[in-house]
């Protein structure tokens, strides 16, 4: 006769310390959510003190920031952020899915090892060497076309866009080269044996297919540019005027640090009004990215 | 006999050290169905892709001998690959579309040859759907998504894909093994109208069928041709002892 298991316990199916775990991962899980609830409340209670008190327009809108004369219009500064993000992203994103093109399909395999090992490095150096290496190197190479046109020297538009588009390269190459390499290989040998080139399947079939994915790194490299303060700072020049490419602009991100410590009242609020602008900024690039996310996954389906 | 379209002659190919084509010389007729029979690992999809010089891709892969397509060797220095696959279309193993719209997938061939007149390529799409039997299932959805046909309906679209490029040769990789009974029916039928108007090489697993669809069969083995002759010698007299043993289903 065969011994047979009884699978019936005498204790209850769910353990006392599994019912605590559980608990205990709740916790930790509504602790991230309540962080972002709570800065969501707290930026818009600060920050509309200042809307409240000069008008959305007026805010938005106004073309002087001249704090001591109690005027507060960032629309200079809420386009060169724009003009800085957009010029950045729409140099890098092509010589980044040219170079994860590279990477992915290209070169021999060492090469795109050693490649790939200094881009990861990229993204990990601190943003104010970015901003040490553009204040000494890229700001005065611009002095020169600067000179040419007859304006000052100074930081300027250029040189935040060309340092966004260094600092933002290593996320769109690397989220591009993994969405091209899960493209399945399939859709390039049926390319091929159509009668592509190599580069037709590649152009033509592999990199539209990992279209959301290139998208998706398109809007986490947006998101980087306009969020990032510290080396844009210090190439910038910081001159809260309307935007143009060779002269000094201030950034959202720059205002805040560079007043902070000397304002008060009024100021203080409007620099809170800016983290507003800011924040509401990273929300949207955000839902865009999950919408592209799920587009992405639908579409793989 | 007709006339042959392509043959190769002491054909070896290595991958690495590996010999995995042993001195294969074969003989495909025009307009006729050649089936490559044999054992998984004999090397009858290997030699498929010799055909289209799909093993260019793989970088271990050496090649010695002739494969020769209306007289001229496509292995020759000055052979434009681009044209010799236009010219040799080729339907794999599991169907696969682009992650496009119907219409794009048939035109993706005529347009990297350079058509780009929307008249001509409307033509084309609509020719190729109809030679490959799914124009009547698709008409009404031309710019859907390929990839929400079913895997049958996705088999006939790669069909007319390969169609598209007006090729004359057509080889097939196993095209019914990931489909369904009724969906295979389908494809054999129609092969058989397509070898009208092309040669077809087809690699298939499935004895029945290589008896109901092909006019002749090699059977390959360990990267040989054991045999070679019409489809009714092959299966009703076959000459060797390896193909009878095959054949009946006593080994492989």
């Amino acid at each position: 006769m065969t011994n047979k298991t009884s699978i019936l316990s005498g204790r209850r199916t769910k353990s006392l310390v599994e019912r605590i775990m559980n608990i205990i991962f709740l916790v930790c899980g509504l602790a991230s959510v309540v962080s972002v609830v709570f800065m969501t409340v707290y930026m818009v209670v600060s920050g509309g003190a200042i809307i409240a008190e000069t008008g959305v327009f007026r805010f938005l809108l106004g073309h002087v920031w001249n704090p001591g004369g109690s005027e507060f219009g960032i629309l200079p500064m809420i386009l060169s952020s724009v003009l800085a993000t957009l010029g950045a992203v729409l140099i890098a994103l092509p010589v980044g899915v040219l170079i994860a093109v590279f990477l992915a399909k290209l070169s021999p395999g060492k090469l795109a090892t050693a490649m790939r090992a200094f881009i990861d490095l990229l993204a990990g150096i601190p943003s104010v060497i970015y901003g040490l290496l553009g204040a000494l190197l890229l700001v005065p190479a611009i002095f020169k076309l600067q000179a040419a046109a007859g304006l000052p020297n100074s930081g300027s538009l250029l040189a935040a866009i060309v340092i966004l588009v260094i600092m933002i390269l290593p996320t769109i190459i690397s989220v591009s080269e993994t969405a091209i390499r899960s493209v399945p290989k399939q859709y390039e040998e049926a390319a091929l044996a159509l009668g592509s080139t190599r580069l037709q399947a590649i152009f033509k079939v592999t990199v539209p297919a990992a279209k959301s994915g290139i998208v998706a790194g398109m809007v986490l490299g947006t998101g980087r540019a306009i969020g990032e303060a510290m080396a844009v700072m210090m190439v910038s020049g910081n001159a809260a005027i309307m935007p143009e490419l060779l002269r000094p602009v201030r950034l959202l991100t720059a205002a805040i640090p560079i007043e902070w410590a000397y304002s008060s009242g009024l100021h203080r609020q409007a620099l809170y009004g800016i983290g507003l602008v800011l924040f509401v900024f990273i929300m949207v690039i955000n839902l865009l990215l999950r919408q592209v996310m799920k587009k992405g996954g639908a579409q793989d389906e | 006999m007709t006339p042959v379209k392509m043959h190769t002659r002491a054909l070896n190919l290595f991958y690495g050290e590996v010999h995995a084509l042993k001195g294969v010389d074969l003989d495909m007729p025009e307009q006729c169905v050649t089936a490559l029979i044999g054992p998984s690992g004999c090397g009858k999809s290997t030699f498929l892709k010799t055909l289209n010089r799909m093993n260019d891709t793989i970088a271990s892969v050496r090649i010695s001998g002739e494969v020769v397509l209306d007289g001229e060797d496509i292995y020759a220095k000055n052979v434009d690959v681009t044209t010799l696959r236009k010219k040799a279309g080729m339907v794999f193993q599991s169907p696969n579309p682009f992650p496009m719209s119907i219409y794009d997938n048939i035109a993706y061939g005529p347009r990297i040859h350079g058509e780009k007149k929307r008249i001509v390529l409307d033509e084309i799409v609509e020719q190729s759907l109809r030679d490959a039997a799914i124009w009547d299932e698709v008409k009404d959805r031309l710019k859907k998504p390929a990839l929400g046909l079913s895997g049958g309906q996705q088999q006939r679209l790669c069909i007319a894909r390969s169609l598209a490029t007006k090729p004359e040769v057509l080889l097939m990789d196993e095209p019914t093994s990931a489909l369904d009974p009724i969906s295979t029916s389908k494809i054999e039928e129609l092969i058989d109208e397509l070898k009208r108007d092309y040669s077809i090489v087809i690699v298939t697993h499935n004895m029945q069928q290589a008896a109901r669809i092909s006019d002749y069969t090699a059977f390959f083995l360990l990267g040989e041709v054991v045999e070679h002759n019409t489809t009714g010698d092959v299966f009703s007299n076959p000459k060797d002892r390896r193909t009878e043993d095959y054949i009946t289903g006593r080994f492989g």
